[in-house]
């Protein structure tokens, strides 16, 4: 073919993301299996230190690869989509404005990233709780339908199946725990309260689950 | 502060799932700076919530680009907190010796061979045959990135790796970015492959994240995939793909 078709129509059906029969190709891979100095983020982080240097092309670039992880985070927490495209526009604005306190002795570029996005989703999230000035009983309420739906959605809407793989691995408390605090951005008191579980048992839950999420994923630093 | 010492090492992973409030991510901030085993362990807890994030990426609005990269004209950047920046891996300086002129360029080339400059470093002689061929596989990324007709698609692949590829039809070239990308494995590598029409041309490998050049001819192909594939790489795809991306038309 010397030239490209006019369209797309005359290119066959494509799946973005085939999931048939890809679990024997997903689950031999460990992650993080590189030696200290090539972990993942290495090259983002010569990225990043352009960016610190005031350089918008590689800004560019950095955009293009980080941009998806944090709308999609931000979603994931604050739900609405209008307030999500607010927030993760004030967050890649927030990697360029914070770019030369990147340190990559305390971990890769999207790490660094995710838990900058994850603080502002969840800022806004309790905010507007806050503004709202629920009643006590009516968040316990709704955190009961949200661990709901997040059991559901864990199951059907996670497109990583090494990710899903390994929160299956995980016992009842510790996937509702870890998924509660992390995608839905609730304190760990109001984990406990949602689980109606002591809070010394939720903390252990979250830090035993990890652990395990940690291992299972092969995560390294 | 509300709580001990001997409590704080209990919230590494509240802290890392973003499950503290205000004042206890405070203190915990200030528990960190003092304890070596919790940075350890809140450095690793945040790798781990990191790959969470990934398993839910999905690609913003295509004008948000655009207003972020308008916004940032406005916005003064903060100093670094510590005064000497990290050093300046091998390559980058290799680069900047030999008067790259494109500050991205660097950038990208250590984006392209970051891990490969430092194995190097056991093996002085091939320093500069790398750096030559950096040179000349910035070149052509950079090229393809400054192309008026550039474009570009972002996809995941299936165990989690933020990807993007940006082609220029006038170039007839094609770059291709993965973040987040699981090592492969001993005797495996990720293969990249060009859709022509339903046939899957080999398009080159890659083992880390980086950007790289796309062999081949992106401008007839329909997407871009990625396999796993035994080591040295496969004449054709002999896994699932892992993704595949369609190319604008
Ligand atoms: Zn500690």
């Amino acid at each position: 073919m010397d030239a490209p078709p006019p369209d797309g129509l005359t290119r066959p059906p494509l799946r973005l993301f085939p999931t048939a029969g890809a679990a024997q190709v997903n689950q031999p891979i460990p992650f993080g299996t590189r030696g200290p100095a090539d972990h993942a983020g290495t090259d983002l982080s010569d990225v990043m230190h352009q960016v610190a240097q005031g350089d918008k092309r590689a800004f560019s670039v950095l955009y293009d690869a980080l941009a998806p992880l944090v709308f999609g985070i931000v979603v994931k927490v604050v739900r609405d989509r209008a307030q999500s495209e607010e927030v993760a526009q004030e967050v890649m604005i927030d990697l360029w404005r914070q770019a030369a306190r990147y340190r990559s002795e305390a971990g890769a570029v999207t790490a660094w990233a995710a838990t900058i996005a994850h603080r502002r989703a969840v800022d806004r999230v309790r905010s507007a709780q806050a503004a709202a000035d629920r009643e006590h009983a009516q968040a316990a309420r709704e955190h009961t339908t949200a661990f709901d739906e997040v059991t559901e959605q864990v199951e059907t809407r996670l497109e990583s199946e090494q990710v899903r793989r390994c929160l299956r691995g995980l016992t009842e408390l510790q996937r509702q725990a870890v998924t509660l605090a992390y995608y839905r951005g609730l304190t760990y008191r109001e984990v406990a309260e949602a689980l109606r579980t002591p809070l010394p048992t939720i903390k252990t839950r979250m830090r035993d689950g990890l652990i395990r999420l940690r291992d299972c994923m092969g995560v390294t630093t | 502060m509300k709580h001990h010492a001997t409590d704080a090492h209990t919230l590494v992973a509240a802290y890392a799932l973003g499950a503290l409030d205000d004042a206890e991510r405070k203190d915990f901030d200030a528990h960190l700076r003092a304890c070596e085993a919790c940075r350890q362990e809140a450095a690793e807890f945040q790798a781990t919530t990191a790959r969470l994030a990934a398993a839910v990426a999905q690609p913003p609005p295509a004008a948000a680009k655009a207003q972020v990269m308008a916004a940032i004209d406005e916005v003064r950047q903060l100093p670094p907190r510590i005064p000497a920046p990290s050093a300046a891996p091998v390559l980058g300086g290799i680069l900047r010796r030999r008067a790259v002129p494109l500050a991205l360029a660097a950038s990208v080339a250590a984006a392209a061979l970051g891990g490969v400059a430092i194995r190097q470093t056991q093996n002085g002689q091939d320093l500069e045959q790398q750096a030559r061929q950096a040179q000349q596989q910035l070149d052509a990324v950079s090229a393809v990135l400054a192309a008026p007709d550039a474009r570009t698609v972002h996809g995941k692949t299936a165990n989690g790796a933020l990807t993007t590829v940006v082609s220029s039809e006038q170039q007839n070239k094609a770059a291709f970015t993965a973040a987040n990308l699981p090592a492969p494995g001993s005797g495996k590598t990720y293969q990249l492959w060009l859709d022509h029409d339903g046939t899957m041309r080999p398009a080159g490998l890659i083992d880390h994240d980086g950007t790289v050049l796309l062999t081949g001819n992106p401008a007839d192909a329909g997407a871009v995939g990625l396999t796993l594939e035994p080591a040295g790489g496969s004449p054709q795809p002999t896994t699932d793909p892992l993704l595949l991306m369609t190319l604008p038309a």
